[in-house]
């Protein structure tokens, strides 16, 4: 039987369309425990390849004959060798070209609304890592905020669109994955702005991106405004879209909201969180749509792939949002957080331009989940 | 540390290492160390893991430079 090349892009539309798939994980059961691709219809049998080397007639009756099965590994090479295997015993079957590292990589656009006077927001969906980018084109213009490290894909969708990239922004220093704002501002001329607080350390020109701070899209229609919101790092900065899109950063998500520790001041910042969550935000429009930039279940995930709720909403159902006593805030997001991301210190140190690692260590760094949230 | 045999896997990339440390491994007799030199990063995870499912023991590991150096004695 035949052996198939899947791309992340099949699969990532598999997750959007909420298609099923068997997935045959052939890594160590470390890696496939830490990180694996998510779906809401996806099935899962993790068996390292290294326990397949004498034959896979153990795990074939295991395979369903209903729904494509799909190999995955790290880089491709121990899916291939399976998938090879398994196609001898007589089954078809695909393998993940590039493996959880293209994965990883992969942005999926979708569009997010029409906005006032022919403008349109676009969310990028990086479905392996979590990240959220946006991109808000009107009037042969564009501004781009929380650019994942994949520039090209962000500058190459601007050409299609026809538009002139213009402002870059970072929400807040990014510790879980690398920041593209800089290179793509360098490339195309934009301005790149970065929150000054979280910019201390930084070894590269950038604009203040202040609290109050506007900037059009287009020459009248679109405004993009700025709103100092600490917690998440001292410097976080959410948006304000069209005056209906409410861009989080990494303060809060669908279903859970931003952690304070990263940058290693969890005791510091918890007291800005608060302020930010239960009181800066509670000042704003409900009917304002929050887009943050990351999720991290696939369950935040809409119907058409977008992550996008109603801040009123989140009032109602965000559990962070829910917590009346301080004394309880502070135990919640101080005292039982997740594992901190990979390599976060090391990506840190890349987004202030004090290292500068080739695409495979970037990569390497960029490995598993984004782990921002506490819940 | 001595060793009974050297494997070079350098340059290889997943899943040759252990795919040629496994046939190696299966040429010796209980008790004798196979050394191996592998690159890829992957085997970091991946050696202990397969040594530890095969019964195997990695009785030293070394890293010079970008080289990676498992020492295994044979179940």
């Amino acid at each position: 039987m035949t052996v198939i090349k899947m791309t992340a892009a099949e699969v990532a539309r598999k997750v959007i369309e909420n298609q099923s798939l068997f997935i045959l994980d052939v890594r160590n059961k470390d890696a496939f425990e830490d990180w694996k691709i998510e779906g809401h219809s996806f099935d899962y049998l993790n068996i390292p390849y290294f326990d397949l080397l004498d034959g896979v007639d153990e795990i074939i009756p295991q395979l369903p004959t209903d729904k494509d099965v799909l190999v995955v590994c790290a880089k491709e090479g121990s899916s291939l060798m399976v998938a090879e295997m398994v196609s001898e015993a007589g089954r078809d079957v695909f393998y993940l070209e590039g493996g959880m590292k293209s994965w990883s990589s992969y942005l999926e656009p979708i569009k997010v609304s029409d906005l006032t006077g022919g403008g349109e927001l676009y969310q990028f969906v990086r479905l392996g890592k979590g990240c959220l980018s946006y991109m808000v084109i009107s009037e042969g213009e564009a501004a781009i905020i929380d650019a994942v490290r994949f520039t090209e894909v962000f500058t190459n969708f601007a050409k299609e669109k026809n538009v002139e990239i213009k402002h870059v922004f970072d929400t807040h220093l990014h510790a879980d994955h690398i920041s593209g704002g800089r290179h793509i501002a360098e490339a195309t001329g934009a301005t790149y702005y970065l929150p000054p607080k979280d910019a201390e350390e930084v070894v590269f020109d950038y604009t203040p991106l202040e609290d109050g701070l506007t900037v059009k899209v287009g020459a009248s229609q679109i405004e993009i405004g700025a709103l100092y919101s600490p917690g998440h790092t001292i410097g976080s900065t959410s948006f304000i879209v069209d005056s209906k899109y409410l861009l989080t950063g990494d303060i809060l998500f669908i279903d859970s909201i931003g952690r304070p520790d990263l940058a290693g001041l969890a005791e510091d910042w918890v007291g800005d969180l608060r302020e930010t969550l239960y009181r800066r935000y509670r000042e704003l429009a409900e009917d304002l749509i929050v887009l943050p930039a990351h999720f991290m279940i696939i369950e935040e995930l809409n119907e058409d792939g977008t992550v996008a709720k109603r801040l009123g909403d989140l009032f109602a159902e965000n559990h962070g949002l829910n917590i009346e006593s301080e004394e309880d805030f502070r135990h919640t997001v101080t005292d039982n957080l997740p594992p901190q991301p990979n390599a976060y210190e090391q990506i840190r140190q890349v987004n202030m331009g004090k290292i500068t690692p080739d695409t495979d260590e970037q990569t390497e760094m960029e490995i598993g989940p984004n782990r921002c949230a506490v819940r | 540390m001595n060793s009974t045999k050297v494997l070079d896997v350098k340059g290889m990339s997943c899943p040759m290492p252990i795919v040629r440390t496994k046939k190696e491994m299966d040429t010796l007799n209980t008790g004798e160390i196979l050394e191996v030199h592998v690159t890829d990063k992957g085997a970091l995870a991946d050696m202990p893991a397969w040594a530890n499912a095969a019964g195997h023991t990695i009785v030293d590991q070394e890293e010079d430079a970008e080289v990676l150096k498992f020492f295994i004695k044979k179940a």
